[in-house]
């Protein structure tokens, strides 16, 4: 499933849409930058509430699909400058981490 | 061929900036072509040394080597140095204030990653001077 696709069958937001052909491999969550770093993987969405800078900067050298910002994260607008510069793909959520990473597993899954 | 020599200057406590230099190291290593896990292996490594130059250390400047069998990074940096390599070594251990914290690093994993990640690292530092981390990544 791509990142349009998901956005459409969802109820996720985009924030920032760089690439919304990018393909979804599989779910993925951790707020810690260092476990992230070397378990996150190419493909996923990265559910998580680290709505701030570092996190693009991790989502972008682990080769994520995108950032799921979940449960009204704060927003933090030089997140989104910098995610529009590194071309990453930023959603938001309105639901818990839980909720959300189930709702998107069950999509990609039965895509 | 000679080798490809990269530099990148850290700055301090720049968080809207930190990751830049792993980034382009990633890229540059991506365009020409070299194997995706040595590069997943720098970019975690490098990441980390980076996020520790800007949380502890005052900035500094890396410099990467790439040869055709081996990357090599050097981290050097001004900062107060590491007082006991042994402690910093372990993982969980760290000494990030509450305000690192909640931006989701300090959780005591940078160096042990560092060294995981790479194939060879060395750690030379000295209190009040600074530190230099050599870190080498196999091709």
């Amino acid at each position: 499933m791509t990142v349009n696709e998901l956005i459409e069958k969802s109820d996720l937001k985009p924030l920032n849409l760089a690439d919304g052909e990018r393909q979804i491999s599989g779910v993925y969550n951790c707020d810690l930058m260092s476990v992230v770093m070397s378990k996150g993987f190419s493909g996923a969405a990265w559910v998580t509430i680290m709505a701030n800078i570092n996190a693009v900067a991790v989502a972008s050298l682990t080769d994520m699909a995108c950032i799921v910002l979940s449960q009204d994260a704060a927003i933090d607008e030089i997140m989104i400058e910098k995610a529009k510069a590194q071309d990453i793909n930023v959603l938001k959520s309105e639901k818990p981490i839980f909720e959300t990473s189930l709702e998107i597993h069950s999509l990609i899954t039965n895509a | 061929m000679s080798n490809l020599v990269l530099k990148y200057t850290v700055d301090d406590q720049d968080f809207t900036r930190a990751g830049e230099a792993s980034s382009d190291v990633k890229k540059k290593l991506k365009m020409m072509g070299v194997p995706p896990e040595a590069v997943r292996k720098v970019a975690i490594a490098m990441y980390e040394g980076e996020i520790n130059m800007v949380i502890h250390a005052n900035g500094g400047e890396i410099t990467v080597e790439i040869t055709p069998s081996q990357i090599v990074m050097v981290l050097k940096d001004n900062g107060p140095g590491i007082a006991d390599i042994e402690q910093a070594m372990q993982a969980g251990w760290s000494t990030a204030s509450e305000n690192i914290r909640a931006l989701g690093f300090g959780a005591g994993m940078g160096l042990p990653n560092m060294k995981k990640y790479s194939d060879e690292m060395d750690i030379d530092t000295v209190l009040g001077v600074g530190t230099t981390v050599t870190m080498k990544v196999n091709i």
